[in-house]
């Protein structure tokens, strides 16, 4: 348990010790407002809720999470500072679990620092604040998600960019498998447990539950499982691909 | 004791290492030697496990790196090659990470990463970032990284690389001084650095073992072992001559003017018997020396014909 906190930490204070990390979350946060506002027509939907800002989410985090993960585990392998990270006394599991709740806690913080958007609904109206909480932690939850995918790409690669394009387009399938244009390329031939199989495996399709309110076991179950299946992946990738 | 039984790593068909078999006591400075390509620094991965062998087993003090690698990892201190270390932390949070990854906290690891500080000076450069360090003090905060915890075992992949004499120097005093029921495990292409540390030298080529004893052991197979060198002033043709005719003599090379070596046939020494004959004839001897051998004319012939072929 120790290890794991000094290993999160170590990471956590590496996303700031460079200018990278302030970067990220200006852009995240500039680009949370422009979606709400221009995109969203927060204001001219005249409701008093944060549904606008959510609804855009997945797609900040398709552009903004695999830059936070390509460096987690390319940047390790191509400096070699893996071999000094896996020759310390630590599980493969811990380093990768403290890889990824670092980056996790990071993106945490960036959803935290969206906060004047919730002041200013609150200011205008008085919305459900139930709501926006479990919207908030469904896109937290949602995150998780992305970020243990570009974890295991990440470690597949010593390039940053390929990390990066890889996460880029394997989230992105993640996506889009819960749209219509993709449910209708299925639905006239594919029996229904497939096209149910393939709306299932989308992020959008759990997580827009969640964004209105409603918390389903079902969906909490499907971004533990997809955090927990893709970090697995990343164990066995780093154990096969460090000493290369 | 660290216990490798046909260790072997396979990358295709490239044998990198070949079912090394050997084990190491507490107290043995081991020096691995050989060319660049020999499989060093592959034995030395498999050995803090880093790398999974193809097969054959590696033991740390009866923890089997494969079964047991966090216990084992424990024990062992392991400087990689390269001497890699985090480009944006500075040398005080580096050191610090380590120590609390080892188990050590509050002011127990202050004092550790003082004295480590102190044994490899890295003072100067406490709160400087890894990237702005020279090679020089990345190499010592590499080996500091190794050291920090007094580890058992101690591992370290050509340590000496990129320093300068009085560094290099630091270094093998520093490894001379660890206590002697530790194991040390060197690698280096020094060949003088291996007589200067080491208690048992070990040469690497294709993967495999071709020499394994002490480093006087690895001097005596040198053909110039025993030889003598002596510089005479003057009638050095007429002495070439007479040393010829001795029977334990196998040749004699004239080096320079007036400067002859002499080959021992069986390699035993046979500076009785030159000295006779540099007597008898009064010579005026300007110099006159028994050579040791020289490891680099070893290391060629032991290791040259898998790197022509």
């Amino acid at each position: 348990m120790n290890a794991l906190k000094v290993v999160l930490g170590r990471e956590l204070s590496s996303y700031f010790a460079t200018p990278v990390a302030y970067i990220f979350l200006v852009i995240f946060l500039m680009l949370s407002g422009v979606f709400t506002f221009y995109i969203g027509q927060f204001f001219e939907r005249g409701q008093a809720d944060l549904v606008a800002f959510f609804n855009f989410v997945p797609w900040l985090y398709l552009v903004l999470i695999p830059a936070v993960t390509m460096r987690l585990w390319s940047e390790e392998r191509r400096s070699g500072t893996i071999e000094l990270l896996m020759t310390l006394p630590l599980a493969t599991w811990q380093v990768v679990l403290g890889k990824f709740l670092a980056a996790w806690l990071f993106v945490g913080l960036a959803l935290v620092l969206t906060f004047p958007l919730w002041i200013t609904v609150n200011y205008l109206g008085s919305p459900d604040n139930g709501v926006i909480l479990g919207a908030y932690i469904g896109a937290w939850l949602m995150s998780g998600g992305f970020l243990a995918v570009g974890s295991c790409l990440s470690a597949l690669s010593k390039n940053q960019i390929v990390a990066f394009i890889l996460t880029l387009v394997v989230s992105f399938v993640l996506v889009v498998t819960g749209f219509p244009i993709v449910q209708d390329a299925f639905s006239g031939w594919a029996p229904l447990w497939l096209i149910d199989a393939v709306a299932n495996l989308s992020f959008l399709t759990h997580f827009t539950a969640i964004s209105r309110g409603v918390i389903d076991v079902r969906d909490l179950v499907y971004f533990a499982a997809m955090i927990g299946i893709w970090l697995y992946a990343t164990s066995l990738v780093v154990d096969l691909k460090k000493a290369d | 004791m660290i216990t490798v039984d046909k260790l072997t790593k396979q990358f295709g068909d490239f044998f990198a290492v070949n079912g090394l078999t050997f084990t190491v006591e507490p107290g043995e400075i081991l020096g691995f030697l050989g060319p660049n390509g020999a499989g060093k620094s592959t034995t030395m991965k498999m050995l803090t496990g880093f790398l999974q062998p193809s097969s054959g087993s590696v033991s740390v003090m009866g923890f089997d790196v494969l079964k047991t690698p966090v216990e084992a990892k424990r024990l062992i201190g392991y400087l990689p090659e390269g001497a890699p270390a985090y480009a944006d932390m500075t040398v005080l949070d580096s050191l610090r990470f380590v120590g609390k990854v080892r188990g050590f906290s509050g002011s127990d690891l202050n004092t550790r990463i003082q004295e480590t500080v102190d044994k490899v000076a890295l003072n100067s450069v406490l709160n400087k970032r890894v990237e702005t360090l020279s090679k020089g003090f990345q190499r010592r905060l590499g080996l500091a990284q190794a050291i920090l915890h007094d580890p058992q075992v101690l591992i370290l992949d050509e340590p000496t690389d990129g320093l300068d004499p009085n560094q290099k120097h630091q270094v093998r005093e520093l490894i001379q001084n660890l206590s002697k029921d530790k194991i040390v495990i060197v690698s280096t292409h020094i060949l003088e650095e291996v007589s200067a540390v080491c208690t048992r030298a070990m040469i690497l080529s294709d993967g495999a073992i071709k020499f394994d004893g002490t480093p006087e052991d690895l001097a005596a197979k040198s053909v110039y072992h025993n030889s003598i060198h002596v510089h005479v002033a003057e009638r050095h043709s007429e002495l070439k001559a007479k040393l010829i005719q001795l029977p334990r003599v196998s040749k004699v090379n004239e080096l320079s003017e007036g400067a002859l070596q002499v080959l021992s046939e069986n390699k035993d020494s046979i500076l009785s018997d030159v000295n006779a004959v540099l007597h008898s004839g009064s010579y005026q001897i300007d110099e006159l020396h028994v050579e040791q051998g020289k490891l680099d004319d070893v290391f060629r012939t032991m290791t040259s014909k898998e790197v022509n072929s």
